[in-house]
């Protein structure tokens, strides 16, 4: 690309530890709990842990542009072999640690590694699986020992008899280590990451040092990351975030990186770190709240008063305050208060009293969620981003949160929306290319670096901000030529609770018209606390209490939606409620929970068609597949109900 | 009873040294209920021995006649090499022999790490006046002993639940603490009693994991008694096959499994 590395500039992950070890040689660089303990490595004995590794790896006959996979859960020793890998200038390929041995076996042929570092005996047993097929891997390092000691040990040595013989054999191998880690150049490959693939095989996206350190750096000024952070590495390892959060940005600013015990103690490693800075994607910050509202309805009447209370003075001033607005007086007071009785142990309990900048990205948030964590003080904020941009597209700055809007392009990035609606973007961060695939690389990057992120959305004007409406593929135009966009409506009504899955149609219609599942576990519980009886998923499905609710929800999301100009065509005109949950064995979604439009459309045309003719029930039959494969038929009658639309010039006015 | 006791190597590199606990001619009476009648059998070091039979065959009571529970009338124990004298349990615990119960024995109101530590009981020496202002040996002793707690934490992979009292945790999790508990005592020979019963499938699995790891890290002699054949057949080097207190059958997984008085025993004839 452009020109190699000018003087004093840091152009390698390895120099930027070099770096840390040399300013802040006694902090603590790593944490992990292990029997218990927190035990912690500073930047300095990381260097040394490094630099034995990477002797080791030169002695093991690692060259220059070998592919080396990484596998395992966030372990400090393995994010070592991912700079040890740097330093002997090969390249690490992390891979998802529950990937099954036809994915991995995939992966592993397809970047052709030669040599792989496994976290423990399980991760060793796929490889040795997918060598069956993949041929190329010369030997395989193992951390944990646990179990390995029956393997046949010619090809597969530990990660603590490697490092051993890096030692042992320093003196013969440093100057080369030294010449290899000297050379490495800001547009040499850094690391390669699998996406996840919703669309096809997964692609090796090569990310370069400059893609990963000048974001790396951008991102770190703009959240105003120092040295004294302190990060949960939990996410996996494979994923194009930790690695800008565990490595990328934790070398750049030198922050600690703590990796939990295991991943059932997450909750609890969380408490005892308390991050400043922390990431997870919106169904963590759920599950924690779902949490919380479960032992507050098993509290004292007194502590459920005092949670609602605050709470409720919580939703108005909070994001205020974290905004720098100005409160009044008693406002203030209040929340002083509700800090020391509510806010403070309850963010205390999520583990997030300290977290000074967080962040939630991946799928859309649930105001009403992420106000809950914004209200107690917590500044949560939203980025938008992929594995080709190396995570960054538009962040939220501080004091400008919404949860409907993604940020403003982060520095360094710049956006074009197209006459389609794509959004397309160019960074510093811009991926080099998809491995061996340059076909693909040159529909997704232009020559001018413009990448198209798949997703249809548009600049607010007022704000500046980047609004997500849907992926370009299923964003379509209704009759009268406005924009559809059902994801968007969908996800507005999946933010009930009660509400489980929503298929919205309209495309090339004049109205838009729902079906909607509902949350068994939700509805059910509300079922059981106001005595109503049903005995089965249909009969509670179609009472008319339920549909009542369902009802209400769906005249607010219409209300929410008029107040949006380009989209108040998409309000919903009627619908009705699934009798059946929808469900993958039926083809009806796809294995990740993501619904099939097109299957769905086919497969329940004749309530679709009674939505449009304007019955007021329908009765139907649907075919369905047991767990053991067997299939029946299910009947019902289904009623079918008006929601009320706001009208398009009110929302003008 | 196996006449050869030379020292082998299993097909996957796990060694199986000589006779670690011999039981000759075992006859235990229960008033004149006779549990077990004249059984002989041998455990040798490093294997993974089964016990099994159809319900009230004797298992059980032929685990507690190893782990000095119950004193049998007639026969002779021999550990080591030596024939042992009467002992109550605790002696025997203090050769080297752990067990878990059928029916879980945990204190439910303590925590995992707490009942764990109770494991630990025949590894601290110091007495109770320096445990009680936990000075100089006393505490060196409990760290010491809390390091060996986390280990076993650690290889049974329970750490989520260290500090959960047991009465809160489901079955299989109990069972799992239950034999933590046991090898916190750092046995030459464990007893385990059922130690699948009650589980589902995944939760065996998990099981039948441990115990080859045990097994195979810690060079753990094994003696169980187990209901669900196909973990059996698959764990254990050897098995006795017990049937209205007599011993009926002794041998490999194969050859165990093609014995005509085994089947019948399982599949029911008609006894006189």
């Amino acid at each position: 690309m452009s020109d190699q590395n000018q003087p004093d500039q840091l152009v390698s992950v390895p120099q930027l530890l070099a770096r840390n070890a040399r300013l802040h040689g006694d902090k603590a660089a790593y944490r992990e709990k292990e029997f218990g303990i927190w035990q912690s490595w500073t930047w300095a004995e990381t260097a040394q842990e490094v630099e034995a590794l990477a002797l080791g790896l030169l002695d093991l006959g690692v060259q220059t542009g070998d592919h080396i996979a990484i596998i395992g859960r966030n372990r400090p020793a393995l994010y070592w072999s991912m700079v040890a890998v740097q330093s002997v200038g090969a390249v690490p390929v992390p891979l998802y640690q529950d990937a099954v041995v036809e994915e991995m076996t995939y992966v592993l042929e397809n970047c052709g590694a030669r040599f792989a570092i496994a976290g423990d005996q399980e991760q060793v047993d796929k490889i040795i699986e997918a060598q069956q097929t993949v041929h190329g891997i010369a030997h395989v390092i193992y951390y944990d020992t646990r179990g390995m000691r029956k393997y046949d040990h010619s090809e597969i040595t530990s990660f603590a008899d490697i490092q051993n013989a890096g030692r042992a054999n320093a003196p013969r191998l440093s100057k080369e280590l030294n010449a290899r880690r000297d050379v490495l150049g800001y547009d040499d490959t850094c690391v390669m990451l699998y996406t996840s693939g919703t669309t096809g095989r997964p692609k090796g996206v090569v990310l370069s040092n400059r893609n990963v350190i000048e974001t790396s750096k951008n991102s770190s000024e703009f959240d105003h990351l120092s040295a004294g952070e302190e990060t949960l590495a939990y996410l996996p390892m494979a994923w194009v975030g930790d690695f800008i959060f565990s490595i990328g940005q934790a070398y750049w600013s030198a922050f600690c990186v703590n990796c939990p015990e295991s991943a059932e103690t997450m909750t609890s490693d969380l408490r005892e770190i308390g991050p400043t800075y922390f990431f997870a994607p919106p169904a963590i910050f759920e599950g924690h709240l779902t949490q919380v509202m479960i032992r507050m309805e098993d509290a004292n009447r007194f502590k459920r008063w005092m949670f609602s209370y605050f709470m409720e003075r919580a939703k108005t001033v909070g994001p205020k305050l974290l905004d720098g607005e100005t409160v009044g007086f008693g406002d203030k007071l209040l929340y002083g208060l509700g800090k020391y009785l509510v806010y403070g142990p309850l963010k205390n309990r999520l583990g997030m009293s300290r977290v000074r900048v967080g962040y939630t990205a991946g799928e859309a948030i649930g105001p009403e969620l992420f106000d809950f964590y914004r209200s107690l003080g917590i500044n949560l904020k939203q980025l938008y981003g992929q594995t080709e941009a190396t995570v960054f597209i538009t962040q939220q700055p501080d004091g400008e949160v919404r949860s409907d809007t993604v940020g403003v392009p982060s520095p360094g990035v710049e956006l074009k929306i197209a006459e389609s609606g794509e959004v397309f973007y160019r960074s510093p961060g811009t991926f080099v290319e998809y491995y061996g695939n340059p076909e693909s690389t040159a529909s997704t990057k232009d020559a001018e670096g413009w990448v198209a992120t798949g997703d249809a959305g548009f600049i607010e004007e007022t704000s500046g901000h980047l609004r997500i409406i849907d992926r370009i593929k299923d964003v379509s135009k209704m009759a009268d030529g406005s924009l559809f966009a059902p994801k968007y409506i969908e996800n507005k009504l999946k933010f009930y609770p009660n509400i489980l899955e929503a298929v919205v149609f309209g495309a090339g219609q004049d109205r838009c018209m729902a079906f909607i599942n509902i949350d068994l576990t939700a509805v059910g519980n509300w079922a059981e606390r106001n005595n109503i009886a049903y005995s089965s998923y249909q009969e509670l499905s179609q009472h008319p209490q339920v549909l009542d609710t369902v009802q209400s929800h769906i005249n607010a999301v219409n209300e929410s939606v008029a107040q949006d100009e380009m989209l108040a065509a998409c309000q919903i005109h009627r619908f009705l409620v699934l009798h059946k949950e929808l469900d993958a064995d039926d083809g009806e979604m796809t294995r990740t929970r993501k619904v099939r439009r097109a299957v769905i459309a086919e497969k329940f045309d004749d309530l679709i068609d009674a939505l449009y003719d304007g019955s007021g029930e329908i009765y139907t039959e649907t075919e369905v597949t047991y767990e053991d494969g067997r299939k029946g038929h299910i009947k019902a009658t289904l009623d079918i109900r008006d929601a009320i639309v706001v009208a398009k010039a009110k929302a003008a006015a | 009873m196996t006449a050869d006791a030379t020292p082998y190597v299993t097909e996957d590199g796990r060694q199986i040294g000589g006779v670690m606990m011999d039981l000759r001619d075992i006859t235990l009476r229960f008033g004149g209920v006779e549990a077990i009648k004249s059984i002989s059998f041998d455990i040798r070091e490093g294997e993974i021995r089964a016990i099994i039979g159809p319900n009230g065959a004797g298992k059980s009571s032929m685990l507690n006649v190893i782990s000095g529970f119950y004193k049998p009338q007639e026969g002779e124990v021999h550990f080591r090499g030596k024939k042992r004298p009467p002992m109550r349990p605790y002696q025997v615990a203090r050769q080297g022999v752990a067990r878990t119960f059928q029916n879980i024995a945990l204190f439910e109101g303590m925590s995992v790490l707490d009942n764990i530590m109770t494991g630990r009981m025949g590894h601290i020496k110091s007495n109770m006046l320096a445990q009680a202002i936990w000075a100089g040996k006393a505490q060196r002793e409990e760290n010491e002993n809390r390091e060996a707690v986390e280990r076993i934490i650690d290889f049974l992979e329970i750490q989520a639940i260290r500090k959960t009292p047991v009465g809160r945790l489901p079955y299989g999790l109990k069972k799992r603490v239950e034999l933590a508990r046991a090898l916190a005592a750092e046995p030459d020979l464990l007893l385990l009693d059922e130690p699948m019963a009650g589980m589902n499938v995944e939760e065996k699995e998990d099981m039948s994991r441990f115990i080859l790891d045990v097994n195979d890290e810690f060079g753990t002699t094994i003696a169980l008694i187990e209901h669900d054949m196909g973990v059996v057949m698959d764990l254990s080097d050897r098995v006795v096959v017990m049937d209205y207190g007599r011993k009926i059958g002794d041998g490999t997984p194969d050859e165990v499994r093609n014995n005509q008085e085994v089947i019948d025993a399982y599949l029911g004839v008609a006894h006189d």
